[in-house]
């Protein structure tokens, strides 16, 4: 049991990060965390050692969170293979080049909220490949392992993530403040 | 698009790296989408957007550990 304890003291900040990255719900990722270090904890003789800790509890975390996201949208199928099918993203449209410091542009509260609005705007499929390979660090071999998919996929959904992301972050980063300006006045930022 | 992934994560061979970086100092449209990308990542990295307070963290841990007892 103290073992387990040191275990939870260890990866819970990371499930609860890769939960609220899937889910986007505070309640649901605490949820998500009892129920992921519960249900670990009760499986620990069939956790075989041919894989990290990290990455099976991981990979029980983001079904947890997938099942989560399933009943909030009442009964509704949630799969990472939801919404993928998108071109959005495959190819840059918006060209122009970021301020040399765009962090400076905004305080902590304001960069992590669009931060949020950011990433939520991504389908489930491409939040979780991008918080597990860009966020956590997994190598791409452990995300695909975790997620079940396969290595090309994965890369696929995380280059399709990254230029989404950097799009929408165009917005609010644009070379001069005219971006800044610009996404505060459609209300971008809280 | 594919190329300038393998970039992103260092993966590039070093024969297409030097292709690469020869294309990029010719091509204003794949150096912006470089370095923002890079910069987006990095931001992402570098930002806790979802960081677990330590009120909430301790109780979460009582309560996994009171479940935990009762299995």
């Amino acid at each position: 049991m103290a073992a387990f304890e040191k275990l939870v003291r260890q990866y819970d900040r990371q499930v609860f990060r890769i939960a609220q990255h899937i889910v986007q719900n505070r309640e649901d990722a605490e949820d998500v965390v009892q129920d992921a270090f519960l249900k670990a904890y009760e499986k620990l003789d069939q956790f075989q050692g041919n894989s990290k800790f990290y990455t099976w509890l991981v990979r029980i975390a983001v079904n947890e969170s997938l099942m989560r996201l399933r009943k909030r949208r009442t009964g509704r199928m949630v799969s990472i293979d939801e919404d993928v099918e998108t071109e959005e993203g495959s190819m840059p449209r918006d060209l122009a080049d970021w301020s040399p410091d765009p962090e400076a542009l905004y305080g902590q509260s304001e960069m992590a909220d669009i931060l949020r609005k950011t990433i939520q705007g991504l389908p489930p499929g491409f939040r979780v490949v991008f918080a597990l390979r860009d966020v956590e660090g997994l190598s791409t071999e452990e995300t695909a392992e975790t997620l079940g998919l396969s290595v090309p996929a994965v890369k696929s959904r995380l280059l399709r993530a990254r230029l989404q992301l950097r799009e929408r972050l165009s917005r609010y980063f644009k070379k001069g403040m005219g971006g800044a300006q610009e996404a505060l006045a459609q209300g971008g930022v809280k | 698009m594919a190329q300038l992934d393998e970039m992103l994560d260092q993966d590039a061979a070093i024969p297409l790296r030097a292709d690469l970086e020869e294309h990029l100092r010719e091509c204003e449209h794949c150096e912006i989408t470089l370095n923002t990308t890079r910069k987006t990542i990095e931001i992402y990295r570098s930002h806790e957007i979802y960081a677990l307070p330590d009120d909430l963290r301790e109780r979460l841990h009582a309560a996994i550990m009171a479940k935990c007892r009762k299995c």
